[in-house]
């Protein structure tokens, strides 16, 4: 694949479960994993006779999210039927949005690797219902239809066709993911469903201004597989074209196992949705106090919360993004420089260093954190304040994670203080002198790096406890002789 | 109308529809057709759709609040094949 | 005394003085109900025992003091408003066995009233229709003449209350379905304005459009019951939230310096002579009433016919998507795959009226021809309500004709193009522009009945029915039974 001819185009279409408590149209609860069709009434069953009532915290979330990515919020929306028939679809269309959705043109700026901001625009996110799962296994010549998710509220957010490599699209996904969690409008559990990517992906060679035909992929449940997706179908397109093909408008479902994208059966024809006004449902209106109360609900965003990290603890764009990649991350590691406001990058390296390890160990979120921002600040005071060196700090840290114990307790029970008596630090140095002349000659003799070799005895005697700072001064002087 | 127009409306509508009926649609859609077209003549330029008989009405939101129970074993007494409290089709592959 | 000829009023008087009980009234109706149904055809079901049962509840009731002016009172649905464990068919094979789960919100209400209900009545398939002739469970006979048809879609429903079965049948209209069979049969309809009767329940034809109302032998009775099925729902986003008036106490309202609008698209070509004379019989009626009558016009009125042939099928195509053979109704056996099973099921759930429009919806939704004509249809509907909307600055009330000719053949489809469109055109403005409109009978023309069409504003059914109880109280075309039913 040649990268100065060929030009990747990508745009992510999201489908976001919104968190309420009930269904977009229905009083059905909204509860993931409960038994098959245990959540869907006779609206979500499309009964003869039912009529859809739209829910509020639906149209709160959607304006929350308009105005956190800056875009217009439209003062009246409308519903619309989207006419196909599916099994998991029960009335035989979607009610959602097509020619006015509820929020219009906004942007979401992205952080390359090099630094770089790049805007994405999002051309538009609305309201819609989901419709039901089936199931293809084991159910022998069947499918069978599970409708408890049909009728939960979906934000479709759409962008513009504005990422140019898989990087890209991935870097617009996490912040989506995070800013959604963030709003919280989605919980962004992938596995579970409630955040889904379907990705548009052409290429072009560069130069050209014109759009090459693009493909839909779906059934990308994981940054990883959007990657690899992309990466997979960008060289497929690639591949047609320079053996003189044409690549085909279509939907391709991502294989995981394979790595590959291949066409969908079932979705192969065109669909003509004949979307028109849906009569059973009113224009919603969403009037300039209804935006203001949302607005007032909005909590810092994750760019805002970024920059002012950067700002007022003196941070690394990279670092405060790091820390903000969730609110509670950010709200994490506030509450632990509120505590040590004199080394703020000293938190930020505790909590992207160690904390993140052993979460990621534990596969558990900060929210699960067993080690709290409290008990945290707490360790890295007797770090600041000498009690402990750096190292000490580290064992210190794995043991209050084991056993959910105070910093003070661990050092205590383990006698982890540090040694800064230079007495008893001078006394250690002589007594590994003293089991050393050959070394002492050698280093005497102009071996600088043996210095090195008596740190470690004196730390190894000492339990590793010796004060690193005295320990080298008084090192320095006594191996000078 | 066209008899392969007329079959694809039908697909789109998931009628069954053979040969021998295609040409009474035909005769029928046709006519309608035809009579609609007097909407044509109609001046509408300032005229936005009217998709709803009153006008100035708005949606009434509902609070967000979960009311409904399990009752699916009363709704699936109407089902033609139930198994697992799962809704069977024939199978379909994706 | 005639239990079956008795008004809404009277029957509550006697079952609160006890001269009769709900008992005897519900067995006098569901053996005439038995002894008619072969000739009529008028009910799909009758659920005798469970009448039967509730007109005890409702006899325990009134003993007790309790209850209101419809406890203990019989009456039919339309077989298109969902009654919880009863079988609802909609006229269809696609719902030969369905029973409903819930009730619908009008059958809730008039239930929660101690209305006994004895059965559903028949219906054009899925409300599609103006004859009562594409039911699967077969055509309704009009009681004045059994050769004739009764008018639809809601010709069950018409032929109950015509032939005294039952004081009341609950109906529908989405095109004139409750004023249309009232003039064929010689009684009282009354659609409501759209959003004032909870559509929640009611099967959906064409859902801008429908609007579920009443057939009863007066005006009088309509505001009694008008007052109990009408009101906000909240399961319903188009029911408007607005209070109920009590009809009944409007009814007496003095119709001195009443403006009557005779829309001047009424009274052209088309309208048979003698049921032109029997309306304009009845408009002098008006004037020695103190009414005047002034001309006034809907110029676009004709364009409402294909208005209507665009907008009603492209709802219903999608209305009726649901019906697919997977969570209920009718599903074709052995299907072999997905696609075998929604043809076969819809191709033999459905007759070939819902088929056609089903598929004329499908046809006018489609890409390429969206513009042209939905949402072209859709314009030309905003052009006809401002129109109205302007007749009613100069008018109270409209009136006119309900149908151009008296009832006619069944089986001979009225091939003559411009009756049929003219059968549509007196009716399909009101559903529209969702304006209020009722038919009362207002003469015979070779001992067929005609109707007087009557046009209010929105939520203008107080004025309508008072207007109407005017026109009852000096004449008695609405007491007249058909021959057999006295």
């Amino acid at each position: 694949m040649n990268n100065e001819t060929w030009e990747t185009v990508i745009g992510l279409e999201v489908h976001a479960q919104l968190a309420t408590k009930s269904k977009i149209f229905s009083g059905s609860p909204t509860a993931y994993g409960a038994p098959p069709n245990s959540q869907a009434n006779l609206v979500d069953l499309g009964y003869p006779g039912v009529l859809p009532v739209l829910n509020e915290a639906a149209v709160g979330m959607a304006v929350k999210f308009g105005l956190a990515i800056a875009a217009t919020i439209t003062p009246v929306s409308v519903f619309a039927r989207k006419n196909y028939f599916y099994p998991d679809l029960p009335k035989g269309y979607q009610i959602s949005q097509y020619e006015l959705p509820i929020v219009a043109k906004g942007h979401m700026d992205i952080v390359l690797e090099d630094g770089t901001v790049k805007r994405i625009g999002i051309t538009r996110a609305h309201l819609e219902e989901d419709a039901g799962k089936s199931m293809h296994e084991g159910l022998g010549a069947f499918s069978g239809i599970d409708l408890n998710r049909a009728g939960t509220p979906l934000i479709e957010i759409v962008s513009e066709p504005d990422m140019r490599s898989a990087k890209e699209a991935v870097a617009y996904l996490k912040k989506i993911h995070t800013l959604v969690r963030y709003l919280e409008i989605c919980d962004g559990n992938m596995q579970e469903g409630s955040f889904r990517c379907d990705a548009n992906v052409s290429v072009r060679r560069r130069g050209t201004e014109k759009f090459g035909t693009r493909a839909e992929i779906k059934n990308l449940n994981s940054f990883r597989f959007v990657e690899k997706a992309i990466h997979y179908e960008v060289a497929r397109q690639i591949d047609i074209i320079e053996s003189g093909g044409r690549v085909l408008q279509e939907t391709r479902l991502y294989d995981p196992d394979k790595g590959e994208t291949r066409s969908m059966r079932s979705k192969e024809e065109a669909n003509d949705y004949r979307y028109f006004p849906d009569p059973d449902l009113l224009p919603v209106a969403v009037d300039a106090a209804f935006i203001a109360g949302v607005r007032r609900s909005l909590p810092e965003l994750p760019d805002e919360k970024a920059a002012r990290f950067a700002a007022t603890f003196g941070l690394s764009a990279y670092d405060a993004a790091v820390l903000t990649a969730s609110r509670d991350l950010g709200d994490y590691f506030e509450a632990v420089v509120k505590q040590i406001p004199q080394d703020p990058k000293l938190a930020a390296n505790w909590v992207m260093g160690e904390l993140a390890a052993a979460l990621n160990r534990d596969g558990i979120d900060i929210g699960q954190s067993k080690l709290n921002a409290m008990r945290l600040a707490g360790l890295l005071n007797r770090l600041l304040d000498g009690t402990i060196s750096g190292k000490i700090a580290k064992e210190v840290f794995e043991a209050m994670w084991a056993t959910g114990v105070d910093a003070d307790s661990v050092i205590a029970e383990k006698g982890l203080k540090q040694i800064s008596d230079p007495a008893a630090i001078e006394q250690a140095i002589d007594a590994v002198i003293a089991k050393s002349p050959g070394q002492l000659a050698d280093y005497r003799a102009g071996k600088d790096k043996l210095f090195g070799y008596f740190v470690g005895q004196v730390m190894k005697a000492t339990g590793g406890k010796a004060n690193p700072a005295q320990l080298n001064e008084l090192l320095k002087r006594k191996l000078a002789g | 109308m066209k008899p392969e127009q007329i079959a694809s409306i039908a697909h789109l509508a998931r009628l069954s529809m053979d040969e021998a009926e295609i040409p009474r649609y035909q005769e029928s859609l046709t006519s309608i057709l035809s009579f609609v077209g007097d909407l044509e003549r109609a001046q509408t330029e300032d005229v936005s759709p009217m998709a709803h008989p009153l006008p100035g009405l708005v949606q009434r939101l509902r609070p967000d609040v979960a009311t409904e129970t399990d009752a699916h074993e009363r709704y699936q007494a109407n089902a033609p094949q139930v198994a697992a409290s799962l809704y069977l089709v024939p199978k379909v592959i994706e | 005394m005639s239990l079956h000829t008795l008004s809404l009023a009277q029957l509550a008087a006697g079952l609160r003085t006890g001269e009769f009980s709900s008992v005897e009234l519900t067995r006098t109706l569901l053996a005439r109900i038995e002894a008619h149904q072969p000739q009529l055809n008028a009910l799909i079901s009758v659920t005798g025992p469970s009448a039967m049962q509730a007109a005890a509840v409702a006899d325990g009731v009134l003993a007790s003091g309790g209850g209101g002016p419809l406890t203990g009172i019989p009456m039919v649905h339309k077989d298109i408003f969902c009654t919880d464990g009863v079988r609802t068919t909609c006229a269809s094979r696609m719902l030969d066995n369905f029973v409903a789960p819930y009730d619908a919100t009008v059958v809730a209400k008039l239930k929660a009233e101690g209305m006994v209900m004895l059965g559903k009545a028949n219906m054009d398939e899925f409300a599609m229709g103006s004859s009562n002739e594409t039911s699967y469970f077969g055509a309704v006979h009009n009681p004045w003449n059994p050769l004739l048809v009764p008018g639809g879609s809601s010709g069950g429903s018409a032929a109950v209350v015509a032939a005294r079965l039952a004081p009341l049948a609950t109906a529908t209209d989405t095109g004139g379905s409750i004023r249309q069979p009232a003039a064929l049969c010689g009684i009282t309809g009354l659609k409501p304005t759209y959003g004032r009767v909870s559509r929640y329940g009611m099967i959906a034809f064409a859902s801008s459009l429908d609007q579920g109302g009443t057939l009863t032998a007066s005006a009088e009775d309509a505001a009694l019951v008008l007052r109990a099925m009408a009101g906000f729902d909240p399961r319903d986003s188009t029911s408007v939230d607005k209070p109920v008036p009590d009809y009944v106490a409007g009814l007496e309202q003095p119709l001195a310096g009443l403006k009557i609008g005779l829309l001047k698209e009424f009274f052209e070509k088309g309208l048979d002579p003698d049921n032109e004379r029997r309306v304009r019989a009845a408009l002098a009626v008006y004037e020695g009433l103190g009414a005047r009558l002034i001309e006034v016009s809907v110029p676009n009125l004709a364009l409402s016919v294909p208005a209507y042939y665009v907008v009603a099928p492209a709802e219903c195509s999608s209305n009726l998507a649901r019906f697919d053979g997977v969570r209920f109704g009718h599903r074709a056996k052995d299907p072999k795959d997905l696609m075998d099973l929604y043809k076969r099921s819809r191709g033999e759930g459905f007759g070939a009226e819902v088929k056609r429009r089903i598929m004329t919806g499908t046809y006018v939704l489609s890409a390429g021809y969206y513009d042209a004509f939905y949402i072209k249809a859709q314009k030309v509907r905003r052009l006809i309500a401002n129109e109205f909307d302007q007749a009613f600055t100069q008018v109270d009330v409209l009136m006119g004709p309900t149908t151009p000719t008296v009832a006619f053949e069944l089986g001979s489809k009225t091939s003559d193009p411009i009756t049929m469109y003219l059968n549509d055109i007196y009716t399909i403005g009101a559903n529209l522009a969702g304006l209020p409109a009722m038919s009362i009978p207002c003469g015979f023309v070779q001992n067929l009945p005609v109707g007087l069409q009557i046009i209010g504003r929105h939520f203008a059914e107080e004025r309508l029915l008072s207007v109407a109880h005017a026109y009852q109280r000096e004449t008695d075309w609405h007491t007249r039974v058909p021959p057999g039913y006295e």
